[in-house]
């Protein structure tokens, strides 16, 4: 009972060792069959850094202006201050691991950086950038 | 012998009694038997995911129609994308049209929907009359001239139990100034 009891758990922690890898490769092969390819964390960091002038409010926006381009760094929402925590799985094990919140981020914060919403190429970059 | 000692037990008895009272409710609103000024935040899904970017502000701050009005808006919100699945704007709409200022019998709750006239659906909550008039009498300098406020969206910034749904005028720290006592 003891040894099944032991394997158990440590089959546990492997599995949540795993999960952000999980949820990466996974949207990897999501992006891919929606037509994108060889993702790269290099052309994710241009993007991460480059800036966009917004339509609307003529604003210069970027990921770095709130998540800073340090992705082991806390960063801080442009609006109300609030401390946003490090992007960064090796800093932050809860990024990376749920497909819901990965997916909800990208929308959001893709509209209001670009004025759209990413490519799955742009998507996949990203991924590799944070992760790696 | 045994009356007396049967009645120090009962006085030490009581005396504990009392002082776990004391202990367990720290705050005085819950001594003199009131509950919070607004009912604090009890959904785990409104707490991450509007909580995430800002204060989560408590239901009981705005009345239902003006949480539909914001809630029905979320690719523009105050000017950042708050978009989310339906199925979590929905179930967080329920919660705040439910837990809402007009449907609340928590002493501020009531204040901020008494100050509304019917035809008024405000989505800022600093647009609020009440909240209005609670901070009209507060210089400027101390808000949005005050780098650590900002603005009057900061609840938390100065009211140190903010979270806790306490507005208590006695519980306030502006940051670099101190208390302020409104009279």
């Amino acid at each position: 009972m003891k040894i099944s009891v032991h394997s158990m758990l440590i089959a546990l922690l492997c599995a949540s060792a795993a999960a952000g890898a999980d949820v990466v490769d996974e949207r990897l092969a999501a992006y891919k069959a929606q037509g994108a390819n060889g993702f790269s964390a290099a052309a994710g960091e241009v993007l991460w850094n480059r800036s966009f002038k917004n339509a609307k409010t003529g604003e210069s926006r970027n990921c770095a202006a709130c998540h800073t381009a340090n992705l082991r760094n806390a960063g801080k929402h442009a609006e109300t201050g609030k401390v946003i925590e490090p992007m960064k799985p090796a800093v932050n094990p809860k990024r990376l691991t749920d497909v819901k919140q990965v997916e909800k981020w990208f929308l959001r914060n893709c509209k209001w950086t670009y004025g759209r919403e990413c490519t799955p190429q742009e998507k996949g970059d990203f991924l590799l950038f944070i992760r790696n | 012998m045994m009356k007396i000692r049967y009645g120090t037990g009962l006085l030490l008895g009581g005396m504990l009694a009392l002082s776990n009272v004391v202990m367990a409710d720290g705050d005085s609103y819950s001594r003199r038997g009131k509950s919070a000024d607004v009912a604090p935040v009890n959904n785990t899904r409104y707490a991450k995911e509007c909580g995430s970017c800002h204060f989560a502000y408590q239901p009981g701050l705005l009345p239902a129609r003006s949480w539909r009005k914001l809630m029905g808006n979320l690719a523009d919100h105050f000017g950042d994308n708050a978009e989310l699945p339906q199925e979590d704007a929905a179930a967080i709409a329920d919660y705040l049209v439910k837990n809402a200022a007009d449907r609340s019998n928590h002493r501020r709750s009531v204040k901020i929907s008494d100050s509304l006239s019917p035809g008024q659906t405000p989505i800022r909550i600093s647009q609020v009359p009440y909240i209005v008039s609670k901070h009209d009498e507060i210089p400027a300098r101390l808000i949005t001239g005050n780098p650590k406020v900002k603005s009057l969206t900061q609840c938390q910034a100065c009211h140190s139990r903010a979270e806790a749904g306490l507005f208590s005028e006695h519980e306030i720290n502006i940051p670099g100034h101190g208390p302020w006592e409104d009279d």
